[in-house]
């Protein structure tokens, strides 16, 4: 190739993109909401439950769309369980609140509305970010959580 | 870092003979700043004079002898006792005796070999100096003059494109590539990213410049990595087909050739670090070393050339009208 005194910019040659491609859907959707918290049960037992509605078209999920009802003790769980089985570093999740939990409050403790509405929104930062992981993607406990319809905590974990 | 050559009775200065013509070159000092030195290549030679200013013209100056060094030498942070001097010339002056007026030496150092570049690091140091000595039986008078050395290359024979297709199974394939694996200083990066398969959600898309300075050996081997430049190539979400430009200028960069195993005691190796960064701030990246070299200043070729080449970049676009080459433009002096 000849010397030459001013460099050569132009554009690598590349292939055209094919329209269905371009202007079809993207191959990366997921998105997953959490929403309608109910209370369930009564007095000492009660405990709060959230609707996860996971819409997604990646292939390494079982249903295009389902729907669960979930507590936020099984986030912990799914938390704990990709911390051990995945090298994922997991975000953490919304506070434990302690504190509310505690009788003599001047409020609802763990059923106020705003500090349900609050756990909400965390929860489903969580959930968004780590389903998205392409490590966590692998993972049963992941796939359990979100689309079967009760978790089997007596499970073998295993990658997909 | 050169001693003010101040004994307490005469001034030493080290003149070159072709200081008027010598080119100078910027140089970063280990403090950060720049200053300019002359430069030099290997082969050539450095000659001049020293000189010696008696501050008191009555006043004799005792000696043990006169000389002149010509150093390379290389300093590594850590261990500054040790210099590894790789190139050492020495030339006497004067043999012991008495100065009694202010008087200049020449000296001439002929085709010296100067084989690696100058460098100054993160945690090595290599550098060429001139060192002019008056010795005294209690303290000599030193006095040193640092200069510059680059290392040129011509355009290697062999210079082919990186091509590679890369990612995460089922989640996130491209195909990278770039035009070519050795790069001179002045040049640029050309190449593509093709996506073949995107399943995560991508933010942006950047291309970072990281500089690998390694030095020890054995078991002692010491990594410093410095990224020189991040430069972002792409905005937003692509989708599977799309391909991405990368034009990347390194003249606007502070680099230095690719220095491999220089006297066995250091590198400096370049990479091209693509990165990209999804919705959640993941990572996903992809590590090439890059070749740098130093390409030699040309003399301009005609003008008419230069336009011709200028003009080749526009075929295939929509035309422009005619392309006028400088010489057709009126006032045109140079040729």
């Amino acid at each position: 190739m000849r010397a030459s005194p001013v460099s050569d910019t132009r554009r690598l040659i590349t292939k055209p993109q094919n329209l269905n491609d371009a202007y079809g859907p993207p191959s990366n959707f997921l998105e997953i909401d959490v929403s309608n918290p109910q209370t369930v049960g009564v007095g000492r037992g009660r405990f709060t439950t959230y609707e996860i509605r996971v819409k997604t078209n990646l292939p390494i999920f079982k249903l295009k769309e389902s729907t669960v009802r979930r507590r936020y003790s099984d986030f912990e769980w799914l938390r704990s369980e990709l911390e051990r089985e995945s090298k994922v570093v997991v975000p953490p999740l919304p506070g434990k609140a302690f504190l509310r939990q505690l009788p003599f409050r001047g409020d609802d403790g763990i059923f106020d509305d705003s500090f349900i509405e609050e756990r909400k929104q965390g929860l489903e930062q969580f959930i968004n970010k780590v389903a998205g992981h392409p490590l966590a993607q692998n993972e049963r406990c992941l796939h359990m959580f979100l689309q079967d319809e009760i978790i089997d905590k007596s499970y073998t974990p295993s990658k997909i | 870092m050169s001693f003010f050559g101040f004994g307490q009775s005469v001034e030493v200065e080290i003149l070159l003979s072709d200081a008027e013509s010598r080119k100078r070159a910027e140089h970063k000092t280990e403090d950060g700043k720049k200053e300019k030195y002359f430069l030099f290549y290997d082969g050539e030679t450095v000659s001049g004079k020293v000189s010696l200013v008696l501050k008191n013209p009555n006043k004799r100056l005792e000696h043990q002898g006169i000389k002149i060094e010509f150093i390379g030498q290389i300093e590594l942070y850590y261990d500054r006792g040790n210099h590894h001097e790789f190139v050492s010339l020495v030339k006497d002056l004067a043999r012991p005796g008495e100065i009694t007026q202010s008087q200049a030496f020449d000296f001439e150092f002929t085709h010296v070999e100067k084989p690696y570049e100058s460098y100054t690091g993160q945690n090595v140091k290599l550098r060429y100096f001139l060192r002019a000595t008056i010795s005294r039986r209690l303290n000599d008078v030193v006095k040193e003059m640092d200069i510059v050395v680059h290392t040129l290359s011509t355009y290697p024979e062999l210079n082919s494109s990186i091509k590679m297709e890369v990612g995460i199974e089922d989640c996130l394939h491209i195909e990278f590539e770039y035009n070519k694996s050795k790069y001179h200083l002045k040049d640029v990066i050309v190449g593509k990213i093709y996506f073949l398969l995107v399943r995560i959600k991508i933010k942006h898309m950047e291309i970072d410049i990281i500089k690998r300075e390694t030095t020890g050996t054995g078991p002692n081997v010491y990594h410093e990595n410095d990224t020189i430049a991040k430069y972002e190539i792409m905005d937003g979400a692509p989708v599977r087909g799309e391909s991405i430009p990368i034009r990347l200028f390194l003249a606007g960069y502070e680099l230095t050739p690719t220095m491999r195993d220089i006297n066995k005691k250091f590198s400096v190796r370049y990479y091209l670090n693509l990165v990209l960064i999804d919705e959640e701030e993941r990572r996903y990246f992809k590590q090439q070393e890059v070749v740098l070299w130093r390409k030699g200043d040309i003399v301009r070729k005609s003008m008419s050339h230069q336009a011709a080449i200028a003009s080749q970049r526009f075929e295939g676009t929509a035309s422009l009208g005619e392309v006028r080459t400088p010489s057709q433009l009126p006032n045109n002096s140079r040729q």
